[in-house]
């Protein structure tokens, strides 16, 4: 009878032990699934801030509107000695590419958009991919992910007026001494009247690995070959599409042209850090020539289906460990997942007529 | 009938391999997806180069199952007990299988090839396209989230079999350390 009772406790105890170990097990994975709320600043977290209440289906939760490019690079060879990169060596290699102005509405008008970008995706005969994203500034306001979404809380636009909180954005930036060189570009910073006459840059450093397997550190930035013209009056208060429209045209009597200029971090260098500017002085090769000869709509073009993650790299180019550049993998990584999905189960919303 | 009681070493062998790497990725998968942190693209990486190795694991596991003897399931376990115990190893060899080749090709509509710790690129086996990413990259998180489901019903059946029922069932599956005495 004792012994009876005894087994059945015994039993008892046994199926606690499961039910506590499966339950630690299940547990653990829900919590590392981010099911119990988020622990850290998550890409999940930033596309949400980043697509508001009303996100555009099927469209990047960033740079929403843009136009499609295609072209090639014609790479002059100067800096096969620094890469062992397909892309460097000297020859021309395709590329499917991307214009785009700031912001999540793929309605906003272009002109009013404070940022412009061109993203590239370049591909070799032998199967490389390398993918770049360049913007105006030539630097970043914030070190790290997680100021970077303050930041982005910070410059939100107040529901009530449309606009950001002045006196929030003032206090952000005054806690952020290092956004410096960020807010003298803003300042100094007059927009061209075209998507060609702007320089893109990396932001980012990059290690190039030489054929010795040294590492060096750059950043390079899309300088245009055309003279930059200023704004004209009509445009400011032009389509809402002025520089789609203008860089279509452009591109019907000639190819838009960009030399593509490396600089070279020295020792006094930070590479992990995108706040600061680095010297004129530093070393700068002409690496060869982005020649896009021809513009396509997003909407069923081939750039569309091209999340430019900029860590997709080649043999011969490595990411830095500056931690923005490597939050921004699984950032894109989200809002493409999103827009996939959506595309993939046809939903639509008022964005995607456009 | 088998006379054999226990695995041997080699299935023993593989089969906590398998189960310590596809639990690992299974963290980190749900982990890496959300993480902004510097060591993110490196998790991705290796994610890839070690997906493919669990997937030469499965498929060696599968062959060598041709020329072992499986001890066989206790034979006081009901219709449904041992029917449960078959299918859910059918299914867990369908979901390894599945959930590697499902990350490949999500990666290859994306437009871009999975690297094998960096010695070689597979080739791309699917045209690059949004829908189709999108279809791969829903089938990837929903097999990976399944897997997880039928580990744990396979772990639970294991304890269960371990400490309630005490059979032979969990110690075939188990090292012998102690020493012959």
């Amino acid at each position: 009878m004792s012994d009876n009772t005894h087994n059945l406790l015994n039993v008892k105890k046994r199926y606690a032990l499961i039910i506590l170990v499966m339950g630690l097990f299940v547990f653990g994975f829900l919590y590392a699934a981010g099911i119990f709320g988020d622990h850290d600043t998550t890409a999940k977290k930033f596309i949400n801030l980043q697509q508001g209440d009303k996100p555009h289906f099927s469209f990047r939760r960033a740079h929403a509107k843009g136009i499609c490019l295609q072209g090639e690079f014609f790479s002059n060879g100067s800096l096969a000695p620094f890469s062992t990169s397909e892309f460097f060596q000297r020859g021309a290699r395709p590329f499917i590419g991307r214009f785009s102005t700031a912001g999540a509405n793929p309605l906003a008008p272009d002109l009013a958009a404070p940022v412009r970008s061109l993203a590239l995706s370049f591909s070799s005969e032998s199967g490389q991919r390398w993918r770049t994203a360049m913007n105006t500034p030539p630097v970043l306001a914030v070190r790290t992910p997680d100021e970077f979404y303050q930041q982005l809380v910070a410059l939100r636009p107040d529901p009530a007026t449309g606009k950001p909180d002045g006196k929030k954005v003032k206090e952000f930036f005054a806690a952020h001494p290092e956004s410096a060189a960020f807010n003298q570009w803003k300042k100094d910073y007059i927009p061209t009247s075209s998507f060609a006459t702007e320089q893109y840059h990396s932001i980012n450093a990059f290690y190039l690995i030489d054929p010795e397997g040294s590492e060096h550190a750059v950043r390079w930035v899309a300088v245009p070959q055309a003279s930059a013209q200023p704004m004209a009056s009509n445009m400011a208060t032009g389509a809402v599409d002025a520089l789609q429209i203008e860089v279509a045209q452009r591109v019907k009597h000639d190819a838009i042209r960009f030399d593509l200029m490396v600089s070279f971090a020295s020792r006094a260098d930070d590479e992990n850090n995108a706040t600061i500017i680095w010297p004129k002085e530093r070393t700068t090769i002409n690496a060869g020539t982005i020649v896009i000869d021809a513009v396509h709509a997003q909407s069923g073009g081939a750039c569309n289906g091209i999340n430019y993650d900029p860590l997709v790299l080649p043999t011969g180019m490595k990411a830095t460990d500056d931690p923005i550049l490597k939050a921004r993998g699984s950032a894109y990584a989200e809002s493409y997942r999103r827009r996939a999905r959506e595309s993939l189960l046809q939903k639509k919303d008022v964005g995607a007529n456009q | 009938m088998s006379n054999v009681s226990s695995f041997p070493t080699s299935v023993k062998l593989m089969h906590w391999i398998s189960a310590i790497l596809i639990i690992c990725m299974l963290f980190i998968g749900v982990t890496m997806i959300q993480s902004l942190a510097v060591w993110q693209n490196s998790a991705i990486k290796l994610h890839q180069s070690f997906g493919l190795l669990v997937l030469l694991l499965v498929f060696l596991r599968l062959i060598n199952r041709f020329f072992i003897k499986a001890p066989d399931l206790p034979s006081d376990l009901t219709y449904l007990q041992s029917f449960a115990a078959k299918s859910t190893q059918i299914v867990l060899y369908a979901l390894m299988i599945s959930l590697p080749i499902s990350g490949l090709l999500m990666r290859n509509a994306a437009g871009l090839p999975v690297s094998f710790f960096g010695v070689f690129d597979l080739p791309i086996l699917v045209a690059e396209g949004i829908k189709t990413y999108s279809l791969y990259r829903e089938m990837h998180g929903l097999i990976a989230w399944s897997l997880f489901g039928v580990i744990v019903l396979h772990i639970s059946a294991a304890l269960h079999h371990g400490l309630i029922r005490q059979d032979s069932v969990l110690p075939s599956m188990l090292f012998k350390f102690r020493s012959r005495k």
